[in-house]
């Protein structure tokens, strides 16, 4: 910098800006003191290459049945690292292509949920009166709908296909995400920077968007890779239940084949085991991820860690 | 204070009734408004025969306009008239009277296991935070929170059931009684008992991990409390500072979620009859998606939803009684 130019001029965009970098490397900097967070991490990043590299992978020929080229429920050998199913297929390569289907139906279907989870609770927080209370109550119903037997209903009535499955699920899975943020929006509306905001003739719009949203987003963040486990979970259920799509190869929809195959009695783990560690793995890395965020964000939990250290050491055996 | 008592009650029974009404509504209008042409979309691509599409064009009163539709399917519903099934021509209601039992004795016998070991868990890896029963209880509880309940089952039953190697299986592979076996005798039931045992340890060790990972996150909110603080201040022993005033007032935050999990188990025991082959109602709703056999679906439905809004309401009234602060 010239000495002409004693102070660098920055206008209120870039201050943001710096601000926004500024907490986000900050949080990056905690975030990587937890370590079962980084595993986590680590761990989805791993099964992240894979799906994006699965062309380079693994051919996706080995995906048709009238392709393939091993015998019926072969163990694992040189050729085929993880067995064949039992129409002849490599595991390894269904698992490969498995692993786009898994992480894109959880991730398409968190936005959905998210987006119908966010919306509905900072405006059942923001507003006051009838708008408020029918949105809660709205979720409270939904809220108690079994999760499931919603969702195997919903398939069943749509029809078998990648994109219903992402629809019934992001659907289905807001309530819980629109209770946590009201829970949030209805705390940030009673902090001074809104009341200093609506007093100097903010719009709900403004005041919804430049404030609400911006300080509850992290905890839709950190909702959010919660969310993304579950919906994880769920796909491979449905599929399981004969609900997928029938013309992709899920981790669910091997695990639906091998049951069906019958390979829990004829002994073909290679089957069965590694497409239920794949789908442990992906969803306990979001998991993890998420919990560490979640840490990270809440102060009632940091609260907690305080706690913890200022807690008496004593201990008895009981 | 009574009054005020009596109206958390209301409010609450309102709410589920509430809850029950959304849910009639979500029932009636899945099946009937959402794909178009009811019958056409339920007959799609299935071997759905006339007679089948003539009764249930008749059943669903679809030559009348919609309100006067939906008070047929209020009427009908209430009077525990759930229509055919198209798989079993039997009547949906006696179908799930049939299988009702199964699912209430393996739901029932889990969920009481998983809460009482799931909180015995959780409290302990809370009081002693960072300790190594907590690394251990905490990392094998997020493990099996990742596993799907089902794949769990496939491999329990993986084990013990068909066997591993040289260990022979020791439990049955399946279904709820041997062949030849009279249910109601003394021998019926033991014999009920050992196929019911893997599917419960399933639903068990599947929910415990939910329940001990609520029970160890609401007793670390309380752990800072101040009322702690004086307890020990009084000189309380950690043991009876622990039972009597931090574990009780942990317990009611987890009261409202475990109820909220009920969804969850319910949920579990569609995919856990379905792998032990236990002749519930779980096991008839995968029976009627392969058909697909859509009034014995909407019946399974709407039995799983009102039961799991049933419970939430028991523990909404429940929490009134032990924490007298909702009261007033």
């Amino acid at each position: 910098m010239s000495a002409g130019e004693a102070v660098p001029r920055l206008t209120a965009r870039q201050v943001t800006r710096r601000r926004r970098r500024e907490s986000a490397r900050r949080t990056w900097n905690e975030f990587r003191s937890h370590r079962s967070g980084v595993v986590g991490l680590g761990i989805l990043v791993v099964f992240v290459l894979v799906a994006l590299g699965a062309p380079l992978l693994a051919d996706a020929t080995g995906l048709k049945v009238t392709a393939a080229t091993g015998g019926v429920l072969e163990a694992p050998s040189a050729e085929y690292w993880l067995g064949t199913d039992d129409n002849g297929r490599s595991v390894l390569t269904l698992l490969i292509w498995g692993a786009r289907v898994s992480l894109f139906v959880g991730l398409l279907a968190t936005a959905i949920s998210m987006v119908i989870g966010t919306l509905v609770g900072v405006a059942s927080g923001h507003f006051r009166g009838w708008p408020s209370s029918v949105l809660f109550r709205l979720t409270e119903w939904f809220l108690v709908i079994p999760f499931l037997p919603l969702a195997i209903v919903m398939a069943s009535v749509l029809g078998a296909s990648l994109i219903n499955i992402v629809l019934v699920i992001g659907v289905t899975s807001w309530p819980g995400t629109a209770l946590l943020i009201r829970a949030q929006t209805l705390s940030i509306e009673e902090r001074p920077f809104l009341e200093r905001a609506r007093a100097l003739g903010a719009g709900h719009w403004h005041q919804m968007s430049r404030h609400v949203l911006p300080n509850v987003m992290p905890m839709v963040f950190a909702n959010t890779t919660l969310t993304v486990a579950i919906a994880i979970l769920t796909e491979t259920t449905l599929s399981f239940l004969g609900l997928g799509d029938p013309l992709r190869v899920s981790w669910g929809s091997m695990l639906d084949d091998a049951f069906g195959a019958g390979a829990i009695t004829t002994g073909a783990w290679w089957f069965i085991i590694p497409p239920g560690i794949c789908v442990i793995l992906v969803v306990l890395s979001f998991t993890l991820i998420g919990r560490a965020l979640e840490e990270i964000f809440n102060p009632r939990l940091r609260r907690g860690i305080l706690d913890e250290t200022s807690k008496p050491r004593r201990r008895e055996r009981s | 204070m009574n009054q005020l008592g009596t109206r958390y009650v209301l409010g609450k029974v309102a709410g589920s009734l509430g809850s029950l009404a959304f849910m009639l509504v979500v029932n009636f209008f899945l099946f009937r408004v959402l794909p178009g042409d009811p019958v056409r979309t339920l007959a799609r691509n299935r071997l759905v025969s006339q007679q089948q599409i003539d009764e249930l064009t008749r059943t669903l009163g679809l030559d009348q306009s919609l309100p006067q539709q939906f008070l047929t399917y209020l009427q009908n519903t209430f009077t525990g008239e759930l229509g055919l099934s198209f798989r079993y021509r039997q009547p949906v209601a006696d179908l799930i009277l049939d299988r009702l039992w199964p699912t209430l004795v393996l739901v029932g016998t889990g969920t009481l296991l998983a809460t009482m070991i799931g909180l015995w868990i959780g409290v302990r890896s809370a009081w002693n935070r960072g300790s190594r029963f907590d690394k251990v209880s905490t990392g094998s509880s997020l493990t099996v929170y990742a596993m799907p309940e089902w794949w769990l089952g496939l491999m329990l039953l993986a084990v013990f059931s068909v066997g591993v190697g040289p260990l022979p299986g020791i439990f049955p592979t399946g279904g709820l009684i041997s062949p030849g076996v009279d249910p109601t005798s003394l021998e019926g039931v033991l014999d009920q008992a050992w196929h019911l045992a893997l599917p419960v340890l399933t639903v068990t060790l599947a929910y415990l991990a939910d329940f001990s990972l609520i029970m160890r996150s609401s007793l670390l909110d309380e752990m800072g409390a101040d009322y702690l603080m004086t307890a020990r201040a009084k000189g309380l022993r950690d043991t009876r500072v622990r039972r009597e005033h931090a574990v009780p007032n942990a317990l009611l935050p987890s009261v409202t979620l475990v109820a909220l999990n009920l969804g969850f188990v319910v949920a579990g025991a569609i995919t856990i009859e379905t792998v032990f082959s236990i002749p519930g109602l779980g096991l008839l709703t995968t029976e009627a998606l392969e058909v697909p056999d859509f009034p014995l679906l909407q019946g399974t439905f709407l039995v799983f939803s009102a039961a799991v809004i049933a419970a939430n309401l028991v523990a909404n009234l429940l929490y009134a009684v032990i924490d007298p602060r909702v009261r007033s």
